[in-house]
């Protein structure tokens, strides 16, 4: 009965029903809904703090910053990097680099990255260098993180510099960053304390703890030595052509 | 795990979506937390329709004591479970209370494409304050579910589960069902998940291989080959634990809305043969399920009747469903075991004779680690050239066996994925016998693609050659987290949701899938089947969800038979956010 009764309603309903169907308006995909709703658009933003440190062994009352910035989506962004050292004891120190950049994803690991920036001296001597500058930032073969730059300044001096790190886990948390940096540049340039040649090579040894992974202490040493005219100059001005530091610090993101 | 501040943090962070207000008022005032487990709608049944009013809120949801905020369906978590009868009407009236436009997918089932709750590309959503009504024939029956197809809402605990009663009896019997919705909950804000991915990949990962790892290779597999392997994942910046985008560190799993500590627990008599409708409605999370001590006879998977296999353990990808029987003739209490596929987490429920009983839980496995094959064969033999080996060995005789793949040869090789593409996979591997990433050494059975063989044959399968074949090769960049699916139309590549794939309405269309990264990717077809060739000629299952591995390929047959736009995507909430999804047009 029951059976009969739904094949009855099954045959008299198969032709309105599909007619039903028919009758819907149609709809066209629409790309602002699928922007704003479907996939609501995502940019985002980083402040890294990859390098924030005081040296404790200086008698400079010394501390170092590599600090970095990011905003955009997948493949443009912008940033501001900037990184440099800061003497306490004498209210003077080195900006290193404060860069603006335009950078773009153009290969899946390494962004191509285009800007401007100045560098500076502080304190008892001071001077002043503003540049163009065009490099590399990335992920290399074997998971080193590298920085590589080149920057030509208003004087049409140019300078080069590469920073590579690598991540070594003792634990999922207890991490081990070597990391070397290095500067050369192709001409003299006084002001900011460049020489011609390769100046200076810096090891460092970090070890973090995350205790998020936004927030990580830091213990570590590094060790600077200076060649060439770099040395010659420290020389004459009394100081040290190779330091060594301890250095507590704190690695940060937001 | 997680502080309260750090939730409110999140939902901060978050900005439009949750105003700091709301969730403040949340926690003071006495706001009634959703209730939780599977519950039957309320519904009318007339004139031939069955009617169920679905209404939308932002709702807080108690966890183990601890209050998250969610979006609730009926005030419930899971939305309510709607059940249908094949033949008849639904309608189903959904109202948005939420802030935000919102939608309901009903996944897997036949319908008019203007019914199918994909915003921007089959309607235009839902406003908040507004009302829509899903209506449509009933065609198919079986297990399903529904969810949001708005922005991130899904995670919140936007989904449910959807059953729909046979009009013919099943060629099975049972004397009791029950629907096991299993998931994953964060008190984070999704927004403030996808933001980390963003940042730092490998954000939730506490997984990784730490240089004690190495010292154990080397102790256990010579020096030479431990480091060959290192090198070879390095140069290619690769991880084999990548396992899962976001896990256990930020996840509690589901089981019924029930935390593992809460163990939602199924009655049952002994002897009696219960049937299980298992469903993940996971944002990101595969489970391995199994029940220690019993064997489960698959009889659907996706709501469709397979050959009956007896598993003891089966993997179910982000939105799969699977059928099975039990049949438990002890009087003792038996534990439903779904293990995170990374093991960083497990939802948990019990099967027992009275309430307030307790299996015994499993111990947990250890985390698993991917090899050389989920970069596919041409680095597998390279691997091979150079090596004497251990694991490396069943995978040889793995591939003796008769490849159930079938002619399945994409044949497109000058990719041009760009910065999408963190790797190339030139040479994919057939990988339907294989049970995934953790489960190869399982001393048990375990399901797999290869096993699943449709109930009854599909003679078309057989009769008709493909009248169109389409290359669908899948892409990934775990460090910048881009995700893509792309498609060459003879001139040019694309991944571009805007260019539709264009198919017409009463074709045969063979699909060939490449997965190009090292992730599993669930890929869902929406309102169309997918004929699995795994083998089986013309019993091939037919499926909405196809779990496709990482160094993969698989062949799918389609019949083209409902017009209009229909969404085509990676299954991974945060994958198909950030670009793993496509739009299939039907003329």
């Amino acid at each position: 009965m029951k059976k009969t009764v739904l094949v009855t309603c099954a045959l008299l309903t198969a032709p309105v029903w599909s007619q039903e169907e028919m009758d819907l308006p149609a709809y066209r995909p629409d790309p602002k809904v699928i922007r704003e709703t479907l996939l609501p658009p995502s940019r985002f933003g980083m402040l890294l703090f990859d390098l924030f440190e005081y040296h404790v062994t200086s008698e400079e009352k010394e501390a170092l910053y590599d600090v970095e910035f990011w905003y955009g989506g997948d493949f443009n962004r912008l940033w501001v990097e900037t990184e440099g050292e800061h003497s306490f004891e004498r209210g003077e120190g080195t900006l290193e680099r404060l860069d603006l950049y335009y950078a773009r994803l153009i290969t899946p690991f390494w962004d191509f990255r285009i800007g401007a920036g100045v560098s500076s001296v502080y304190g008892e001597r001071s001077g002043n260098r503003t540049y163009g500058v065009i490099g590399f930032q990335g992920l290399a073969p074997y998971w080193f993180e590298v920085d590589a730059n080149l920057r030509v300044d208003t004087e049409g001096k140019v300078s080069a510099d590469l920073e590579v790190e690598y991540d070594l886990l003792f634990t999922q948390r207890l991490i081990l960053q070597p990391r070397l940096e290095t500067l050369v540049a192709f001409s003299d340039i006084p002001d900011v304390g460049m020489w011609s040649g390769v100046n200076n090579l810096e090891l460092g040894a970090r070890l973090r703890y995350e205790i998020r992974r936004e927030f990580a202490p830091y213990v570590g040493v590094s060790w600077t030595t200076y060649f060439g005219k770099a040395r010659d100059a420290r020389k004459s001005a009394g100081e040290d052509t190779s330091v060594f530091n301890l250095l507590l610090g704190v690695r940060m993101w937001f | 795990m997680v502080s309260r501040r750090d939730f409110i943090k999140g939902s901060l962070a978050a900005g439009a979506l949750y105003g700091f207000g709301n969730v403040v008022s949340s926690f003071a005032s006495p706001v009634k937390t959703a209730s939780k487990g599977v519950e039957l709608g309320d519904y009318k049944e007339k004139d031939g329709k069955i009617i169920y009013d679905l209404v939308i809120r932002k709702r807080p949801i108690e966890f183990d004591g601890r209050i998250g905020k969610g979006i609730a369906i009926n005030d419930n978590l899971p939305a309510p479970l709607v059940r249908l009868k094949e033949g008849m009407w639904a309608e189903l009236n959904i109202y948005n209370e939420l802030d935000e436009i919102t939608s309901i997918h009903w996944h897997g089932i036949l319908l008019p494409y203007q019914m199918d709750g994909v915003p921007g590309v089959t309607f235009p959503g839902i406003k908040p304050g507004e009302k829509f009504t899903a209506s449509f024939r009933v065609k198919q029956y079986g297990t399903y579910w529904y969810h949001s197809h708005a922005g991130l809402q899904e995670q919140l605990g936007h989904y449910g589960p959807l059953v729909i009663e046979p009009e013919e009896p099943e060629p099975f019997t049972y004397d009791r069902e029950y629907v096991i919705v299993l998931s994953d909950w964060s008190f984070e804000d999704p927004h403030w998940i996808l933001s980390r991915l963003k940042k730092e990949d490998g954000y939730f990962n506490y997984n990784k291989r730490t240089i004690f790892d190495f010292v154990n290779d080397i102790r256990t597999k010579g020096f030479t080959r431990a480091l060959r392997e290192r090198m070879m994942w390095a140069s290619m910046r690769m991880s084999p634990r990548d396992i899962a985008d976001v896990t256990g560190a930020t996840y509690i799993f589901l089981m019924n809305g029930h935390t593992p500590e809460e163990n939602w627990t199924a009655i049952f008599k002994p002897g009696e043969k219960i049937r299980l409708r298992f469903i993940n409605a996971a944002a990101m999370t595969y489970f391995d399920v199994r029940i220690p001590g019993l064997k489960m006879t698959v009889v659907q998977a996706d709501g469709q009747n397979v050959q009956p296999v007896e598993v003891d353990e089966f993997r179910i990808a982000v939105a799969e469903r699977y059928d099975v029987i039990v049949q438990p003739t002890e009087y003792r209490a038996y534990t439903i075991f779904a293990e995170a596929m990374d093991r960083s987490g497990y939802a948990r429920g019990t099967l027992a004779p009275e309430p307030g009983m307790e299996g015994p839980i499993p111990p947990r496995r250890k985390p698993p680690e991917r090899g050389m094959e989920a970069h596919g064969g041409a680095h597998l033999k390279h691997m091979h050239s150079g090596m004497h080996h251990g694991h490396m060995k069943g995978m040889h005789h793995h591939h003796m066996k008769k490849d159930p793949c079938g002619v399945c040869e994409p044949r497109l090789k000058n990719f041009q994925f760009g910065p999408t593409a963190a790797m190339l996979n030139p040479e994919p591997l057939c990988r339907l016998d294989d049970p995934g990433v953790g489960l190869k050494d399982a001393k048990h059975k375990v399901l797999t693609y290869a096993d699943l063989k449709s109930y009854v044959p599909w003679k078309f399968l057989h009769k008709r050659k493909p009248d169109r074949v389409i290359e669908i090769h899948f892409t990934g960049n775990m460090e910048r987290f881009i995700w893509r699916m792309w498609t060459y139309d003879g001139k040019r590549w694309t991944s571009d949701i805007k260019d539709f794939i264009k198919w017409r309405y009463g074709e045969l269309v063979r699909m060939i899938w490449v997965n190009h990264t090292m992730m599993d990717h669930p890929i869902h077809l929406h309102g169309m089947w997918m004929y699995l060739d795994n083998g089986s000629g013309e019993y091939k299952p037919r499926k909405d969800t196809i779990n496709l591995k990482p160094g993969e390929k698989i062949c799918i047959d389609v019949l083209v038979d409902a017009k209009g736009y229909w969404a085509f995507h990676c299954h991974l909430l945060y994958h198909m956010h950030m670009g793993m999804i496509r739009v299939v047009e039907v003329t």
